[in-house]
């Protein structure tokens, strides 16, 4: 880490063992139950422009085995690199179709969906899975989901996807049991969308 | 119930970080694709495969300290396999251990699901010996790989009609295949197919750890879980004559216990915890003693 500035130091996880299983079993439960909306204790402190909840997802799940890939809002912050490389001992990924783990700071202007790995017909899990960063989980258009996890319906209102995510969203559901699963975070809460959570209605 | 102290030596849950991350990701991903075997790089563990290791690095992966755990083995609290893995991670994560289906936060299993309804905060980790369903009907895994891709489980069925062509009703009793959200064929781990039905639709996850055979795979709560079967042969749980000895519970799976070398036996609830508290709520069996 010659050179690296304290910012890409300092911020990890006051304890790592525990503080990580806390937001694992966060981040489980909301994979297991897509839609809902789970609190999430701000644990780490990344550098701007990455947020706690998003930064904390990072740190709990990345390590040297799964490459990230960071998208041109957030790379473009030099110290976010070295952060996430110091604190995982993860390496970047050179394009998005070979990472493990996306973290998209800007969701409005991401790439599509199908541009990420989307495993194979026999290794469905060798996709990539998305972090984004969003302005909040509760104050945009409703999207109402249904699937395995879900008791009847879900709604969830996340503020900033793109304007197409819709349709993405439905088209990557028709690949599976290939696609992409998202983590969605606000300031200081997440809630997932696995590959299986239906769209079955958005306002706009 | 009371909590333990850690051997400090062990990192908490005796497994390494980086062993719990990878763990982590593929239980992610088994929750994402219901029913489809994640493989993971399975750890040697301080017991022999078949003794649940692949329940244990689940369990180890996922617990914190302020969880709750239950471990029983066909049902029981009492037997070895389940006394030694609860103190197993009383030692290791000092954390609080019971034998009460409803005090728990993760139950381990070996093989049977308590038989009171489990619930939204509760996680049930199977530990499993045989992952694949189709193992036995073809035992090279690049192609048992390509029929799950395919979605090719004929052969399936064609065991369940052998069944019934050599037997007249499918005596598949447990291991019982099963379709999740009408895609992947699962094994649900050798439970009775009792069990198979509460399966379905669960207010609670389940997690299915194969250490020997390194693969995890898991059911999200609210799954729809269907054990195969014909329009004309149905899909049946056992029965059983006669309530359980001991509670009188009935409508629960029971164990065969042998009382003497003259041919007597009863029958009593397999599930030790739910016979514990209906006796204690005075319900008695007809070998249950006065009330």
């Amino acid at each position: 880490m010659m050179g690296a500035p304290a910012a890409a130091l300092e911020g990890g996880f006051a304890d790592p063992v525990l503080d990580a299983q806390s937001v694992f079993r966060t981040i489980m439960d909301a994979m297991a139950r897509p839609g809902s909306v789970l609190a999430m204790k701000p644990l780490v402190v990344p550098p701007a422009p990455l947020g706690s909840a998003a930064g904390a997802v990072a740190c709990t799940l990345i390590d040297a085995d799964t490459p990230f890939w960071l998208d041109p809002m957030l790379s473009a912050h030099g110290t976010l690199g070295a952060w996430l490389g110091f604190h995982t001992g993860a390496s970047a990924a050179s394009v998005p179709g070979s990472s493990h783990f996306a973290l998209i700071g800007d969701p409005m202007a991401m790439l599509p969906l199908d541009q990420f790995a989307q495993g194979s017909q026999d290794y469905p899990d060798q996709s990539t899975t998305l972090i984004l960063q969003l302005q909040s989980l509760s104050e945009g258009a409703p999207l109402t989901f249904e699937g395995p996890g879900i008791k009847g319906r879900s709604t969830i209102a996340p503020k900033g996807l793109a304007a197409d995510f819709a349709r993405q969203w439905r088209d990557n559901a028709k690949r599976f049991p290939r696609g992409v699963d998202l983590i969605l975070t606000g300031t200081d809460a997440i809630a997932c969308l696995p590959r299986t959570a239906r769209l079955i209605q958005a306002e706009n | 119930m009371n909590a333990q102290q850690r051997t400090s030596t062990y990192n908490f849950a005796y497994l390494d970080e980086q062993t719990k991350r990878m763990i982590r990701r593929a239980i992610l991903k088994a929750i994402a694709i219901p029913g489809y075997q994640v493989p993971f790089a399975s750890r040697e563990m301080p017991m022999p495969y078949g003794w649940g290791t692949g329940g244990v690095q689940v369990t180890a992966a996922i617990l914190g300290p302020n969880d709750v755990l239950k471990v029983i083995d066909q049902g029981a609290d009492d037997t070895t396999n389940a006394v030694s893995i609860r103190k197993f991670f009383e030692r290791v994560a000092g954390i609080a251990t019971t034998t009460k289906t409803s005090h728990a936060t993760i139950i381990q299993t070996r093989h049977r699901i308590p038989e009171v309804p489990l619930t939204a905060g509760q996680v049930l980790v199977y530990q499993v010996p045989n992952p694949e369903p189709l193992r036995f009907l073809e035992p090279r895994e690049t192609e048992t790989r390509k029929m799950h891709a395919l979605e090719e489980y004929g052969l399936m069925h064609v065991k369940l009609y052998e069944d019934i062509a050599r037997n007249g009703h499918i005596a598949t009793t447990y291991a019982y295949p099963v379709k999740i959200e009408g895609r992947y064929v699962m094994d649900p781990s050798p439970t009775p197919k009792f069990d198979n039905p509460k399966m379905h639709m669960s207010d609670a996850l389940q997690l299915f750890g194969a250490g020997r055979e390194k693969r995890i795979y898991a059911l999200p709560p609210h799954t729809q879980v269907v054990s195969l079967d014909f329009e004309d042969h149905p899909f049946e749980v056992q029965r059983f004559d006669k309530p359980c000895a001991l509670c009188g519970a009935e409508q629960v799976y029971l164990d065969e216990v042998i009382l003497d070398d003259r041919g007597n036996r009863m029958f009593v609830c397999s599930d030790t915890d739910h016979c514990e508290s209906r006796r204690a709520k005075g319900y008695r069996g007809e070998l249950g003693g006065a009330q």
